[in-house]
């Protein structure tokens, strides 16, 4: 991408916010039901509730901005996969549990650490959604951390299962500390984060959970990049379908 | 048109019951954040609290059949909604409700039968502003709460 115009930088920055949360929010939503407790049921709805809250005060906005009379509700359901600009962690299947908790884990250490930072942002609603969401997902940190520890050092099938969990999205974090043309335009606005500075926050936060869990960190691998330019893998059509079913069935149906 | 006073629009909104725990008004839980002649400012508890829609219709709702038709509605989200906005009587009627309300304490006082000696079962409970606790004393399940 060699230029990036000037007005829609604010809209692109707050869809990436947004679809992440949104999209994460919706493969949480496949859980309820049939997570192993129902204490871990409620958990995991809880996760998934806040993340749309975030979704829809992001998207919400991102409509405003536009002002072409697109709501969060239109941004959500009505756009094709190749517009989505959530990054890749967020639409990985859920697997089992524990592969569910290890994206958990290193998506909501990621969210923690980008929303405390843009709490400062330059854009009072992106302030102000960030310094609301931030209380929330510290909880989603701190909570999917205890698994991975409680499953990394539990019985040989837990750990097998959570070193496998980790091992599948490690390729994936790269691309939430990526800088691209757009987002170092926002950044130097001052409306979206320079998410390099916390890198280092963010591994060594990764890496003491993991020693408390037993785990060695997984080997660095080939990162996959390009969700933020709507780059997708296979899972996010499949996602969207059963998302979007419903609204794009009925096109008129209200809530 | 008569001036509209303030406190009479207070003891309106004092009257709109919380959707999800309708012990407690929408005054009392401090999502009201200020009442002027033209507007109403509310702010969501949690982002992604599925009363928030509720609460606003219900608020509309008030103030229409008070016959304040013209009295705004805002919602902001700045500063975040905090426990520390639920009043002191907000906390009582939690209580005696059978919920444990917000405290800084490690541990929540029993609302069944008063001891402190209880523990968190789950930090997620049946609403995004509650955790599940047990009592070991009377062995009584109960919601707290959270301190957010």
């Amino acid at each position: 991408m060699a230029t990036v115009a000037a007005d829609n930088v604010l809209f692109e920055t707050l869809l990436r916010l947004g679809d992440d949360s949104l999209i994460l929010g919706q493969r949480l939503g496949e859980w309820c039901g049939h997570a192993p407790s129902v204490e871990v049921d409620l958990s995991l709805a809880n996760f998934g509730l806040d993340l749309i809250g975030q979704a829809t005060l992001f998207l919400n906005a991102a409509g405003a901005v536009e002002g072409q009379g697109r709501d969060g509700d239109k941004l959500a359901f009505h756009r094709d996969v190749l517009d989505f600009r959530n990054c890749w962690l967020v639409e990985q299947p859920n697997g089992d549990f524990a592969q569910t908790m290890a994206r958990q884990f290193l998506f909501s250490t990621w969210q923690e650490l980008l929303f405390r930072n843009l709490e400062g942002s330059a854009d009072e609603t992106i302030a102000a959604i960030a310094a609301k969401a931030v209380k929330e997902v510290r909880y989603h940190a701190e909570l999917s951390a205890e698994w991975v520890i409680r499953l990394g050092d539990g019985t040989e099938e837990s750990r097998r299962r959570m070193a496998e969990g980790l091992e599948w999205h490690w390729r994936f974090v790269p691309e939430l500390f990526e800088m691209d043309a757009l987002a170092t335009e926002a950044a130097t606005r001052g409306v979206g984060a320079d998410v390099s500075l916390f890198r280092a926050d963010y591994d060594r936060r990764v890496r003491s959970v993991l020693a408390e869990a037993t785990l060695a960190a997984p080997k660095d691998q080939r990162p996959i990049l390009g969700g933020r330019r709507g780059h997708h893998g296979e899972h996010l059509g499949h996602v969207l379908a059963v998302m979007q079913f419903l609204p794009r069935t009925y096109p008129d149906a209200v809530w | 048109m008569a001036v509209i006073d303030t406190d009479a629009l207070w003891q309106v909104l004092d009257g709109v019951p919380d959707p999800e725990i309708p012990v407690v008004s929408v005054v009392d839980l401090g999502i009201v954040r200020d009442v002027t002649p033209e507007r109403v400012t509310v702010t969501p508890t949690y982002t992604g609290c599925p009363a928030t829609l509720v609460i606003e219709q219900d608020i509309r709702a008030a103030l229409d059949s008070a016959g304040y038709r013209d009295v705004r509605i805002e919602t902001v989200l700045s500063p975040p909604w905090s426990t520390d906005w639920i009043s002191e009587s907000g906390k009582a009627k939690l209580h005696a409700y059978g919920i444990a309300p917000p405290s800084d304490a490690r541990t929540a006082t029993c609302p069944q039968c008063g001891s402190v000696d209880t523990e968190e079962l789950s930090r997620f409970g049946s609403t995004p502003c509650k955790a599940q606790w047990r009592c070991r004393a009377c062995l009584e399940p109960f919601d707290r709460f959270k301190c957010h």
